[in-house]
C-alpha cells in the first residue's frame, strides 16, 4: 500500500514541486501519472522511492514512513520496489543478463539461486536469446527491457516506471506497455509517469492521477464534487500529441 | 566475496585509472619514505654523537684501588650509566698521545691523572642528567675534577631536540600531503563509478555493501603503491649508500609499518571519498 497524506515538496521557496498532494495506491492497481513536464510526477516517484523526503506531510510505502525511515530501511524498500527509468541506466559493461543478476547480487541473494531467477525475468520480458549480450548491441526496446528484468527480479510489490517509453519508437513503446500490463496482471502494481496520453487513453481500466504545477487535478479514482469538476485532459481530443501547449491550465479552487 | 571481485572488476575495467591511483600513492608515500630516510640517518649520526657523550672524573693520585672499584660498581648502578670504565695514568698518556699525535713531545715527560670515564646509557644524555651524575660522581673523595663539555652537551642536546621536532613537523606534513593526494585519487575513481553506485542504491544495496568493494580497493592500492614506494626508497638509498654517503636503511619493523599505513591511507581514503558521495545521493 502507498499513501500520500497532504505532501508538498519544495526545492527552494519559489520552486514548488508539489504541494498538497493526497492519494492511495494499493495492491495490483495500475496507475498512470500524467501531467505537462515539471508538473510533479517525476518528484512523486522520487518520494516513493524515498531518493527524497517531502518538505511536507507524509509518505508510506509498504509500511515504511518517509519521515522515520533510516538508510538501511530505504535500502530494504528499494529491493521490494522496481525502478525503471527512460535512460534505462544499464551498466554499460555487463551483459544483459549481467546486468539483472547485479540487482541480486547487492542485494546478497544466494548465489545458487540468481542464474535461474535472471532466466526466468529475461523470459519473461522476452529476452532469453540475448542475455549474454552488451547493452549496445541491444536496440532501445530491448534495453528497456532489461531495466524492467532488472526491476522485476527481486519479485517487487510496485514497478515505479519514470517515462519508461520516452526513447522509444511507436512499436517498442506498444511492447514495452504491453510488458508493463503483464507485469500489474500478475500481481504486481505499476505506477507509470507518462506523457504519452495515446497511451493512457488505450488502457481504461487503469487509474489516472493527472498533476499540474505540483498539485493533483484529477483522479479517476475520485469523483470530484460538481462545483469543483474539471475536464480531465483524457477528456479533450488529443492533438498532435503531448506537447506543453495541450497540457490546460490548473481548475481554480481544486486541490 | 563479490565485494572483492567487484574490487577486482573495477580495476580490470578501469585499468588506466587504477595504475593512475597506485602510481598516485606510490609516489606520495615514496617523497615520505625519501623524508623519513634522511630523518632516521640524521637521528642515527646524532646517536653516534651521543653516545660519544661521557663524563670524566679525574681520581687523585693514590688512591686505594679498593675504593676505585667499589666507586665503580655504585656508578654502574646509577640509572642513567652505561658503562664506567678506569683509565690508569699509563692510559691516559696512551689515550692523549693517540688523540693528539701532533703534541707528542709535549706528552713525553707529562703525568696525566688517572680517570673514570662515565658513559651514559643512549637517550639518557640530556645535560640535566650529564650535570646530576657529574654531581654525584664529584662527592666521591678521591675525585679531584669532573669534566663533561657542558656547553658542548647542552648545544648537542639542542640539535637533537631541533632535529626531532623539525623531523616530526615535516613528516606530519608529508603525510598529510600524501593523504590529500591519495584521496583525491580515490575521489577519481569513486566518481568514475558514481553511475554504478547510484545504480547499486536504487536497487537496494546498502551503503556498507556500495563500501565495501572501494575499501578494498584502497587497501590493495595502498599496499601496492607502498611496495613501489618502499622498492623507489631502497633504490635511492642504494643509489645514496655506493657513491656518496654511508647511509642505514629503515629496520624491517619501520618497513612493515610504513606499507601498513600505505594500506590505512588507502582504505582512510576510500572511506571518506566514498561516505561523502554517498551522503550527497
Amino acid at each position: 500500500m502507498i499513501r500520500l497524506h497532504d505532501v508538498a515538496k519544495e526545492y527552494t521557496r519559489t520552486r514548488v514541486a508539489l504541494s498538497h498532494v493526497t492519494c492511495q495506491i494499493k495492491r495490483g492497481e495500475f496507475v498512470f501519472l500524467i501531467g505537462p513536464s515539471g508538473s510533479g510526477k517525476t518528484t512523486i516517484l522520487r518520494l516513493l522511492y524515498m531518493e527524497e523526503k517531502p518538505t511536507h506531510g507524509d509518505v508510506w510505502v509498504n509500511g515504511v514512513h518517509s519521515a522515520s525511515a533510516k538508510r538501511k530501511e530505504i535500502s530494504q524498500l528499494r529491493r521490494k520496489l522496481g525502478i525503471v527509468f527512460q535512460d534505462f541506466r544499464l551498466l554499460e559493461d555487463r551483459t544483459a543478463e549481467q546486468n539483472v543478476a547485479f540487482a541480486l547480487e547487492v542485494t546478497g541473494a544466494s548465489a545458487a539461486t540468481i542464474p535461474q531467477r535472471v532466466t526466468r525475468v529475461l523470459t519473461q520480458v522476452g529476452l532469453a536469446s540475448k542475455a549474454t549480450q552488451m547493452p549496445r548491441q541491444l536496440s532501445g526496446g530491448e534495453q528497456q527491457r532489461v531495466a524492467i528484468a532488472r526491476a522485476l527480479v527481486n519479485d517487487p510489490y510496485f514497478l515505479l516506471a519514470d517515462e519508461p517509453t520516452g526513447n522509444l519508437d511507436e512499436r517498442a513503446t506498444r511492447g514495452v506497455f504491453q510488458l508493463l500490463r503483464d507485469i500489474n496482471a500478475s500481481g504486481t502494481s505499476v505506477i507509470m509517469a507518462t506523457h504519452d496520453l495515446e497511451m493512457v487513453r488505450r488502457a481504461d481500466d487503469a487509474r489516472t492521477i493527472e498533476l499540474n504545477h505540483g498539485r493533483v487535478v484529477f483522479d479517476s479514482d475520485e469523483t470530484p464534487p460538481p462545483e469543483t469538476r474539471y475536464t480531465p485532459l483524457l477528456g479533450q481530443p488529443a492533438i498532435g500529441g503531448p506537447s506543453e501547449g495541450n497540457w490546460p491550465a490548473p481548475p481554480r479552487g481544486k486541490r | 566475496m563479490l565485494a572483492v571481485r567487484e574490487a577486482f572488476n573495477a580495476s580490470r575495467r578501469a585499468p588506466l585509472l587504477s595504475a593512475l591511483g597506485v602510481i598516485t600513492i606510490a609516489f606520495s608515500l615514496f617523497a615520505f619514505g625519501l623524508f623519513a630516510l634522511v630523518a632516521v640517518n640524521i637521528r642515527q649520526a646524532l646517536r653516534g654523537v651521543e653516545e660519544r657523550v661521557e663524563v670524566r672524573a679525574f681520581v687523585s693520585e693514590g688512591t686505594p684501588a679498593e675504593a676505585i672499584v667499589a666507586a665503580m660498581g655504585d656508578i654502574r648502578s646509577f640509572p642513567e650509566v652505561a658503562r664506567v670504565d678506569y683509565v690508569d695514568q699509563e692510559g691516559a698518556l696512551a689515550r692523549a698521545r693517540r688523540d693528539l699525535g701532533e703534541f707528542n713531545d709535549v706528552f713525553e715527560e707529562a703525568m696525566l691523572p688517572a680517570s673514570l670515564d662515565i658513559h651514559l646509557r643512549a637517550g639518557l644524555g640530556n645535560p640535566g642528567n650529564v650535570r646530576d651524575v657529574a654531581e654525584r660522581v664529584k662527592s666521591y673523595q678521591f675525585v679531584d675534577d669532573v669534566r663533561y663539555g657542558e656547553e658542548w652537551v647542552e648545544k648537542l642536546y639542542q640539535l637533537r631536540t631541533l632535529a626531532a621536532g623539525t623531523g616530526l613537523g615535516l613528516g606530519l606534513a608529508f603525510a598529510a600531503v600524501s593523504i590529500i593526494i591519495i584521496g583525491a585519487t580515490i575521489r577519481v575513481s569513486v566518481l568514475a563509478r558514481a553511475r554504478e553506485i547510484s545504480i547499486m542504491r536504487l536497487v537496494g544495496a546498502t551503503d556498507g555493501f556500495v563500501r565495501a568493494p572501494f575499501l578494498i580497493d584502497g587497501f590493495i592500492k595502498g599496499i601496492v603503491g607502498g611496495l613501489l614506494a618502499l622498492l623507489m626508497t631502497w633504490a635511492a638509498y642504494r643509489a645514496i649508500d655506493t657513491r656518496f654517503l654511508d647511509l642505514v636503511f629503515f629496520d624491517p619493523r619501520f618497513v612493515a609499518i610504513g606499507i601498513l599505513c600505505g594500506a590505512l591511507i588507502g582504505v582512510l581514503g576510500s572511506a571518506t571519498s566514498v561516505w561523502s558521495h554517498l551522503r550527497r545521493i
